[in-house]
């Protein structure tokens, strides 16, 4: 379905070292999608299957399992920060472990940039946290690999918003959840 | 108009609705809202609806009407605007829909603007989601941006181009000048998106490659800037919990991995550095063993020294014996790609792979098994097996058949004896019995078959199997076969091995016949067991009870069963002086291909049946021994067996109807009409096909013998005619002459045709070629439909007391043979 994988006659994988990010999901315990980031071209349709199949998938596992499973022709790197599942799909022969690290540095950035960050950020702030993601990476490669920079960047771009963000971070609900440890589970 | 409600605003109401019903209400008159707002073309709050409609898309809601929106924000000349417009087109737009080409002219606006940040957003939108057509045209500009000294564009512009030259491939030529001096930046975001960029190329571009390698001399460089980073001392700005700028790193050693590839030099260029990272790494944290694994997979792609990749496998293996599971996964799979190569070292890790079988993680147990079944061999396949027979037992279904196949695989290459493999085999089949694949059946046939000292052994075993359970049809369909090959040593308790059972004809008859009528049984397990019975007619002391099951089987609404019944009530009634011999033990069977049986015949893709298959035991066996050599023969993709040759020592009379009884093994998928089989007249299958009287009686004249085979003194010759009324059968006649001295006893001419034949060979003169010319040998064949008519036969007779054996095809059959 997704595969950008080209085969020779030998049924060999040509493009070995060119793994792509396919996608990044983000969504809740009950399945709600919080951030949907893709990278490869798919119908709103087909979009709407993936997601709804893959955290079906993901949300069966029991939590003592690997981050890593096989789906489709992929292969699914996730962890759970909280309430959320963070979610990559990346192409079959790529570095599982560095993926789990790509995922820790935007849990990091979004923390730096929300102060503590949870999941009612990510709900209230969604855009926010695509402008972060997209400061990160671009394509599904990291584009930039000092956290600072990263921050800085996102700052200066806020800077240049008529209404500065930091002015309305978010709206208080009477239950407030606790905040996100620093990543492990 | 009031000013339509802000984002966050309803984003709170939004998740106060109770019910799915309530949200869908709030949602449709949130977007009523926002629809009219768009409709008056609001410069004003058309950001404010389009986060909205984005908040409400990601619920899962339509969409699709704020695409436009999107458009005009991202024309806008306000910041905000563009960065939600691009953020829409981003989530609405597919490259699919013709409307996203409407973007291309205001993101190369953009990417010429006069802030960075709105440059970046033109950047970020095209690599993530720019088509070719985009690409095409904005590839100029992406190009510019990568000549920047500007580092946060360049570091954008490189992972863009990395993005137009997955689309546009052909565009990768245009990019190589701006790479000359990307790797002497100093800012980590240009090297670690400079790297990707020249990953993408080599690895795509041999020609790249080479110049790169020759060149660029891209190993030194990036070589000393892996050493800078390892060697640096702290860096605040890169550092993960002490190492500095692990992307970075990964990266690298990836992009020295394609250069080093098959290529000496530059293998020989990075040794030390791999070395270095891996002995110096840091491996407490996940962020370490994600660059020694990547160091890894390096040394094992390129032409690494045999002390580097040594040091590579025992980081597998120390891997293995990590807490961290994730890093237990990344160990299997990797020894999995090198346990070919790199036999030794993997098995020295044996038993810690063997112990990644009890994990509770599927991946990993699923990794562990492959490895384990790789590395059985001739020394530990005892050991390995009680453990892999372990798993099989405990482990998911999912696992079941792969992991039955893999323990019959290795039973097969390395069974200390044959008693440990016969056993082996049944532990399988009774605890996985259900999962065991079809085509281990037949397989499985034939290693008993094979194993002859353990025949009274094996159905004893399988006996027993059958009383406790006969639901898993496999286990059922090889046991059936067995007691109807071996039930005489399954009564008269003949068991070496172990303390043999009692069981009457009666008991055994008993358990036969309750599969055949067990509703657990599938149809070819029925199949398998009436013909099992049938056998026992001749191996048991009374017929009379098997006489009576196949007659009531005649009449079975089961075509396949009555089938079976009617022809062996025939064989009861009309042919019983034949009975013995075609119910004979079955010979030893020659494998021809790894697979066993059913390989050895395919005909038009379809698994012909051979001698034993899964789908239709045979009644017959062939007391020549000769039969399963036909179809060895038969290699070719079209031609069918047809084993029509009669024992010469029968009389020539019984010759014709017996081989009307083998005309079921001449599959062309439509079972042979059986009445017609079961009467008196030696009905051929062919007769009544045709009812045309045209015959040429001087046309079939006229057709010239030929010489089939002429070697070693043995010539056959071919007449024709043509038959009468039937014209459509040709009559061949062949004449066997011996110009040697001594005469060739025992001689037996076999023949097999292609599929689209029909082949019925009468019994031959006699069995003797006299030497020295003195008589020929003559036997019919009759052929139907000869199109272009092609034959194989085989000869075998006795010269001088030494058995001679010989394959030929006959191809020069005269055009007038056939029409």
């Amino acid at each position: 379905l997704l595969s950008l994988c080209k085969k020779t006659n030998n049924n060999v994988c040509v493009l070995n070292f060119l793994p792509q990010m396919q996608f990044m999901l983000l969504f809740s315990r009950q399945g709600k999608l919080r951030l949907q980031k893709w990278y490869v071209p798919l119908s709103d349709k087909e979009r709407k299957k993936i997601s709804r199949d893959l955290v079906q998938t993901i949300l069966a596992r029991k939590p003592k399992m690997c981050s890593f499973l096989e789906w489709r022709d992929l292969k699914i790197v996730y962890k759970r920060y909280a309430s959320l599942y963070f979610c990559c799909a990346v192409e079959d022969q790529d570095n599982e472990l560095i993926t789990l690290e790509i995922i820790h540095r935007y849990v990091e950035l979004l923390d730096k940039y929300f102060g503590s960050v949870c999941e009612l950020d990510i709900i209230f702030n969604f855009e926010k946290a695509y402008f972060i993601l997209d400061e990160f990476l671009l394509g599904g490669e990291a584009q930039e690999t000092s956290k600072k920079n990263v921050l800085k960047a996102i700052e200066q771009a806020d800077l240049l918003q008529e209404v500065r963000p930091h002015l309305c971070r978010r709206i208080v609900e009477p239950t407030r959840w606790t905040s996100l440890p620093s990543g492990d589970q | 108009m009031p000013a339509p409600i802000r984002l966050r605003e309803l984003i709170r109401t939004i998740r106060t609705a109770r019910t799915q019903a309530e949200e869908r209400e709030m949602i449709q008159k949130e977007c009523a809202a926002i629809r009219s707002s768009f409709r008056e073309e609001d410069n004003t709050y058309r950001c404010r609806n389009v986060a909205k409609l984005l908040y409400m898309h990601m619920l899962g809601y339509p969409a699709h009407f704020g695409q436009l929106e999107c458009l005009k924000l991202i024309a806008s000349q306000k910041f905000t605007d563009k960065r939600i417009g691009y953020l829409g087109a981003m989530l609405l737009l597919d490259e699919r829909q013709d409307v996203h080409l409407l973007m291309t002219n205001c993101i190369k606006n953009d990417l010429n603007h006069s802030t960075q940040y709105v440059q970046g957003l033109a950047l970020c939108t095209l690599g993530c989601m720019g088509s070719s057509e985009m690409c095409r045209d904005l590839a100029g500009e992406v190009e510019k941006l990568l000549k920047t000294s500007n580092s946060y564009l360049r570091k954008k512009a490189a992972l863009c181009a990395v993005h137009v030259i997955r689309k546009v491939p052909e565009l990768m030529e245009m990019f190589l000048p701006a790479t000359k001096n990307l790797l002497s930046e100093k800012n980590h975001g240009v090297l670690h998106t400079s790297v990707v960029l020249l990953t993408e190329m080599c690895e795509r571009s041999p020609d790249m490659l080479a110049h790169f390698r020759k060149n660029e001399k891209l190993v030194p460089q990036l070589v000393r800037i892996l050493k800078n980073l390892i060697m640096s001392g702290y860096s605040p700005e890169h550092d993960v919990s002490g190492i500095s700028d692990p992307f970075l790193q990964v990266r690298i050693l990836r992009l020295l991995r394609i250069l080093g590839k098959s290529d000496d030099d530059s293998s020989e260029a990075m040794n030390d550095i791999l070395a270095q990272v891996a002995t110096n790494t840091e491996t407490s944290k996940n962020v370490g063993n994600a660059i020694l694994y990547e160091t890894v997979l390096t040394i094992m792609d390129i032409k690494s020294e045999s002390g580097l990749r040594v040091l590579a496998i025992n980081i597998l293996g120390r891997f293995l014996l990590n807490n961290d599971k994730n890093i237990r996964y990344v160990a299997l799979t990797s020894l999995l790609k090198t346990v070919q190569t790199d036999h030794n070292a993997v098995q020295r890790h044996r038993s810690t792979i063997v112990d990644c079988l009890k994990d509770l993680d599927v991946s990993i147990k699923r990794r562990a098994m492959e490895l384990s079944f790789a590395l059985v061999n001739g020394n530990n396949i005892r050991g390995m097996m009680k453990e892999l027979l372990y798993f099989l037992d405990s482990c998911d279904p999912e696992f079941k058949a792969d992991c039955a196949s893999g323990v019959f695989l290795a039973a097969e290459k390395y069974a200390p004896s044959k008693r440990w493999h016969i056993d082996t085999i049944m532990r399988v089949l009774t605890t996985a019995g259900s999962y065991v694949r079809d085509d281990s059946v037949p397989n499985l046939i034939q290693l008993i078959t094979n194993s002859v000292e353990m025949h009274a052994y094996t159905v004893q075993r399988l006996y027993k199997a059958l009383l406790d359970d006969i639901s898993q049809q496999p286990l059922v369909q090889v046991a059936s076969w067995c007691i109807g090959e071996y039930g005489d040593l399954l009564v008269s308790g003949q068991c070496e091995e172990e303390e043999p059972i009692q069981v009457t004809e009666d008991e055994v008859l008993d358990v036969l016949e309750g599969l055949l009528v067990s509703n657990l049984s599938a149809a070819v397990t029925r199949g398998y067991s009436l013909t099992a019975i049938m056998k026992l007619s001749t191996r048991f002391s009374g017929v009379n009870r098997i006489k009576k099951v196949v007659s009531i089987y005649g009449s079975s609404i089961d075509v396949e069963l009555q089938q079976r019944a009617v022809e062996y009530n025939a064989l009861f009634k009309k042919y019983d002086h034949m009975r013995p011999a075609l119910l004979e033990r079955m010979p030893i069977m020659e494998k021809s291909a790894s697979n066993g049986p059913t390989e050895i015949v395919q005909t038009n893709g379809e698994t012909e049946p051979s001698v034993v298959d899964s789908k239709h035991p045979p009644p017959v066996s062939q007391p020549a021994n000769q039969a399963n050599d036909l179809l060895d023969l038969l290699g070719g993709n079209d031609v069918v067996p047809v084993i029509q040759t009669t024992v010469p020592t029968k009389p020539a009379s019984a010759g014709g109807e017996l081989l009307d009884l083998l005309g079921d093994l001449s599959l062309s998928g439509v079972p042979t009409p059986a009445p017609s089989v079961a009467t008196s007249q030696p009905s051929f299958l062919l007769d009544g096909l045709s009812s045309q009287p045209l015959f040429n009686d001087i046309a079939a004249a006229a057709i010239p013998p030929m010489t089939a085979y002429n070697k070693n003194g043995l010539k056959i010759d071919f007449t024709f005619e043509r038959a009468n009324p039937n014209p459509n059968v040709a009559v061949i006649t062949i004449h066997a002459s011996n110009s040697t001295e001594a005469d060739m006893t025992d001689f037996v001419f076999q023949a097999a045709v292609p599929k689209t034949f029909q082949l019925q060979l009468l019994s031959p003169s006699s069995n003797v070629v006299p030497a020295l010319n003195q008589g020929t040998v003559t036997q019919v064949i009759r052929v139907l439909n000869p199109q272009k008519l092609r034959m194989r036969i085989k000869l075998t007779y006795t010269l001088k007391g030494s058995p001679v054996q010989d394959l030929a095809e006959v191809n020069n059959f005269p055009p007038q043979s056939w029409q």
